[in-house]
């Protein structure tokens, strides 16, 4: 189905169960252990070899030798397969570094071994027993330093072009009687999802069927067949439940390679989990960024010039943090410029986490917004909103295709109390703890990605949805049994929904918070090829039918649904794919996030007491699991505000933090109250669903709010993330 | 993980016996660090001795009025004490601050004081470090090192201490009671319990080799308002990155006690006679001769701030 014309009136507007706040369907499966997570195929797989990678113990440099004779005479060893062993590899499309590294070493925890033997322990026993000689190379660790040699990116459809300029920004902003010039940094950040990074790999001649935890079935099923040299019809890869992602799991990664490879070897199914301390050095993790912003606004608080600079690190072949694109479509002004730079460093590969792009551009937009609104004497809510536009500001003939945000803005303040905010900082006190508010806008670009979905019907009346799409803990099973049921006039109790199947039609995926919107069309294109498929067979002229109660009627005439299917099942099967509407009109989300906190006057302990997150995405298929999205997001917004922080050894060069007792991130205590509203809205020209993505909407801004609030409650500014103690304690105001 | 041999122990005697004859051998109670230091490679027992049914599990009263903590007795258990509670709220608060209700249900009071550093170097046995592998280095030293030790560190080691439990007996005056392999008792104030890393930052406490905590002794009960103040980024399950356990009279005198600041819980007495003047005039003496790096010298603030909070608190 191709979609290039905005949408009019379809079955999903009768809400009967889109729209509702079902219950996670998956639900009663996870919170009783009986969701075969890839690491217990226990029914696929009874008697599996355990596998346990070695990680480089270098940042940088090569193998000089490397000794296995203790290890392989351990007991329980089964196989050990290195680079030296292992054949010829590809690499995959979407890999900067080798998942097995050697003889040269690419970052440290670089996968460069992995012992297949009969038992966990075993395995991780023997590992510990290979000896490694190491040539260690000098590599760069250190962002600030690499920022003179950082080099221009390629653009790319994801990133956009590494420098835009609008107007005369350098005249306007040097004419501007009001402007900001100031640094911000953000810190790399860990994704630290539950589920580690885990795969079970069978082989059947040379056929190889992977469980896995992968976001995106179809890069990692082609990305895993070009690393092992094999065709993809001979790989299957199945990942139908998944403990986490946060775009850690976007790519194929060392488990399923290894679990694959050390399945081969030892001639026997294999399974592989990274230990944690792996995860964090082994895998990818979202970039620290340096950013530089200006602004220069007139006395009324018209901005006039806006530019945004931002510099990454990354291995070689590696794309930037992409943390200026918001800064090109969030405020108005005619005189505009962004530009980003990527440094080459040798620290584990830098990707996509929650919000690539919005999350750490808008930690640093937003803080520069509230300053800015400071020198004018403005509140910063009425800053945004003289601010606002409703057409791309690159693009004047370019509208958003929605855009609320002023709306958002004005409804948070209301419901938040923002007028109780004292615009002076430091003055409000409850006991010993110093109280401030803060505020930040949301932003998250609406991503349209081609998604396809088999619906079939059987003669009991079941619909069956099949499509490779994920469940990333993000709801998919559930918004897509809805949209099957609305579609083809069944309760929810008639659906199945089957996913995270290479074997199933490719979908989206999930990631770029786009995994809702464009699975839950991919349904809908296939539930209306079905429909025609009924309506046939029934003998109903497809366009006067109408779907409901488990029948289909026209006219005067009714038939049960399951009829259509009595001598056989019928199936429809499509993909939704897009027209030019993104390029007609600017596809973005909008939301307005409140934040109050409480500074303890002494130690400058930082705590949040409330957050408001008032979201305008589109239709919201299921309240309940958008919520739950939007409050996760927040409180991944006061990690990243207040704790996370990937620590870099600049000797050594990795993350020392790398476990989940030192890579903090936030626990219940730190999160006492939160709260969501959703704009009732609805966006035709975003899909058939008219909803947008919502997942990483709830992130963007939140970690500003907090700084902002931080400010607003101490008079101390920090513009390095995260904020602690140690960065407003100088600074504090003397207790008696 | 090593392979082990395990042995339950039945009395604490043939424990130590037991400890001190095999080689490699290390006793296990709660277990909640050990085994994660074993599942690293970061401790390789060779043996295993499972002190859990040593019947060392009691609170009682002692005869010169205080209290006798078994050294089985669990975290939990211990905080929730009515005893504990009513004359020594200083210890029920420290280990409530402490780790999380999980890990403090199974977590012994013998165990806190033996665990073992959360240095994240010493997690990371691709990297030097002294005290897990003694003369290989220690990469903390010009490394990560925002939580690591400002007071009686040295140049082999500058790894803090993680007990909150510890700190407050070191404030309470706390006996540590041992049993070695002859079946005799030995009392270890808790001051001179634990070790300054110095060149050997691998042998943490004045332990023998074999020697059984059997329980911790609280001297009578001395009054005062007792707080325990625990600084930290999140608002739990994290460790302190400055703690301070007081125990201050109503005239203003008092002790003081810091966590995370030094290799063992840290306490000057002479500081104390300082209470009169204030937060700082204790503090300075607290950490004379501190040696911080540029990413922890954050602390020495941060314990005159927080010390001058509690004595406020004291006085309110």
């Amino acid at each position: 189905m191709l979609f290039d014309k905005p949408a009019t009136t379809n079955p999903i507007d009768q809400l009967k169960v889109v729209g509702q706040p079902t219950d996670r369907i998956d639900g009663k499966y996870k919170t009783t252990g009986t969701a075969p997570y890839a690491y217990e195929r226990h029914d696929a797989v009874p008697d599996p070899a355990y596998g346990y990678i070695l990680g480089a113990a270098i940042a940088k440099g090569r193998i000089k030798s490397i000794d296995l004779k203790d290890a392989q005479h351990a007991p329980g060893v089964i196989a050990i397969v290195t680079a030296e062993n292992a054949g010829k590899l590809g690499k995959g499309a979407h890999n900067t570094a080798k998942l097995l590294g050697g003889p040269e070493v690419d970052h440290y925890h670089q996968a460069i071994a992995v012992v297949v033997a009969e038992s966990f322990e075993e395995a991780r026993d023997a590992a510990h027993l290979i000896r490694v000689d190491y040539a260690r190379e000098k590599g760069a660790f250190d962002l600030a330093a690499g920022m003179e040699k950082a080099v221009k990116p390629e653009a790319t459809p994801v990133s956009g072009p590494p420098d835009t300029s609008i107007g005369d920004f350098q005249g306007a902003f040097d004419a501007a009687p009001v402007k900001l010039d100031q640094k911000y940094t953000t810190p790399d950040q860990g994704h630290a999802m539950m589920e580690p990074h885990a795969s079970l790999a069978k082989w059947d001649g040379d056929k190889v069927t992977i469980w896995t935890s992968s976001q995106m079935v179809a890069w990692g099923h082609a990305d895993i067949a070009a690393t092992l040299g094999i065709p993809k019809e001979n790989v299957r890869l199945m990942s139908p439940y998944i403990g986490g992602g946060f775009g850690g799991k976007l790519f194929l990664r060392a488990d399923a390679v290894m679990a694959a490879l050390g399945a081969k070897a030892a001639n026997r199914p294999v399974k592989v989990a990274l230990p944690r301390p792996l995860v964090f050095n082994n895998t990818t993790h979202r970039p620290a960024t340096i950013q530089r912003i200006r602004i220069g606004a007139g006395r009324d608080g018209k901005i006039t010039a806006i530019g945004h600079e931002s510099w990454s690190g990354n291995l070689p072949g590696g794309e930037p943090e992409t943390a200026v694109g918001q800064t090109r479509l969030l405020y108005a002004g005619a005189n505009r410029m962004t530009a980003m730079r990527v440094a080459m460093l040798d620290l584990p590969e830098g990707n996509a986490m929650r919000a690539p792009g919005e999350a750490p551009g808008l930690m640093a937009l937003e803080i520069a917004m509230d300053e800015m609104a400071a020198k004018l004497g403005m509140d910063p809510i009425e800053f945004r909103i003289v601010n606002d536009t409703q057409v791309d500001p690159e693009k004047p003939d370019r509208p958003f295709s929605q855009r609320r945000l002023t709306e958002c803005l004005r409804l948070g303040a209301t419901h938040f109390g923002w007028d109780k905010r004292n615009a002076t900082p430091g003055q409000v006190r409850d006991g010993r703890w110093l109280l401030g508010m803060g505020m930040a806008a949301a932003f998250r670009n609406n991503l349209l990605v081609k998604s396809g979905a088999r619906v079939r019907l059987d003669g009991q009346g079941i619909i069956t949805v099949e499509t490779d799409m994920t469940d990333i803990g993000t709801g998919s099973y559930t918004i897509i049994a809805q949209t099957a049921a609305e579609m083809m006039g069944v309760p929810l109790d008639r659906v199945r929904v089957r996913l995270g199947d290479s074997a199933f039609p490719v979908s989206a995926g999930s990631g770029g918070q786009f995994g809702a919107n464009n699975s839950t069309s991919g349904v809908y294109a296939a539930c209306v090829k079905l429909r025609e498929a009924v309506a046939q067979k029934l003998g109903f002229n497809s366009g006067d039918a109408a779907f409901a109660d488990g029948a289909v009627h026209a006219g005067n005439r009714s038939a049960p649904l399951a009829q259509a299917a009595a001598d056989g099942e019928l199936q429809g099967e499509d993909s939704i794919q897009y027209g030019d509407l993104a390029k007609k009109f600017q596809q973005s989300t909008f939301g307005a996030h409140f934040i109050e906190v409480a500074v303890d006057s002494a130690t400058a302990e930082i705590r949040v007491r409330r957050m408001l997150a008032v979201c305008a995405a589109g239709r919201v298929l299921n309240p309940k699991s958008a919520r739950s999205q939007v409050i996760g997001a927040m409180t991944m917004g006061v990690g990243g505000a207040l704790m996370e922080d990937l620590a870099i050894d600049r000797r050594l060069g990795f993350f020392v933090n790398h476990d989940l007792a030192s890579y903090e991130v936030p626990v219940h205590a730190d999160i006492p109250h939160l709260e969501v509203i959703f704009l009732d809205e609805i966006d035709p020209i975003s899909s058939p669903m008219k909803a947008k993505g919502i997942g990483e909407l709830g992130l963007c801004g939140v970690a500003a709010a907090v700084a902002n609030a931080v400010y607003n409650a101490t008079g101390v500014r920090v513009r390095d993330y995260p904020v602690t103690l140690d960065k407003l304690l100088a600074q504090m105001p003397q207790e008696a | 993980m090593k392979a082990f041999t395990y042995e339950r122990a039945r009395t604490p005697a043939e424990a130590a016996s037991a400890a001190a004859r095999i080689p490699g051998a290390k006793f296990i109670a709660g277990g909640t660090n050990l085994l994660d230091l074993m599942k690293l490679q970061i401790e390789t027992p060779t043996h295993l001795i499972d002190v859990n049914g040593l019947a060392l599990d009691k609170v009682e009263p002692t005869a010169e009025g205080g209290l006798r903590i078994g050294a089985l007795v669990r975290n939990t258990d211990l905080a929730a004490n009515r005893r504990v509670r009513r004359d020594y709220g200083l210890l029920t608060r420290a280990l409530v601050a402490g780790a999380s209700p999980q890990l403090r249900n199974k977590a012994t009071t013998a165990g806190n004081l033996l665990q073992r550093t959360r240095c994240p170097y010493f997690y990371d046995t691709a990297q030097p470090c002294n005290k897990r592998m003694p003369g290989s280095g220690c990469a903390a030293l010009g490394g990560l090192s925002r939580q690591h030790a400002v007071v009686g560190a040295s140049e082999a080691c500058i790894a803090v201490h993680p007990s909150d439990m510890a700190v407050a007996m070191r404030a309470l005056d706390a006996m540590v009671e041992t049993v070695n392999l002859d079946g005799k008792k030995r009392h270890i104030p808790i001051a001179d319990f634990h070790r300054l890393p110095g060149d050997t930052p691998h042998i943490e406490t004045n332990l023998a080799k074999g020697e059984l905590i059997t329980g911790v002794t609280l001297p009578k009960p001395v009054g005062g308002m007792h707080i325990y103040h625990k600084v930290r980024d999140r608002a739990s399950y994290a460790f302190a990155l400055v703690s301070v356990a007081a125990i201050i009279q109503k005239d203003g005198t008092g002790r003081v006690a810091l966590g995370g600041v030094a290799p063992k819980p840290w306490r000057v007495e002479a500081a104390e006679e300082q209470m009169s003047k204030g937060a700082k005039a204790v503090t300075v003496e607290l950490l004379a001769g501190a040696h911080p790096t540029q990413a922890n010298a954050f602390k020495l603030p941060l314990v005159e701030r927080t010390l001058g909070a509690v004595m406020a608190e004291a006085r309110a």
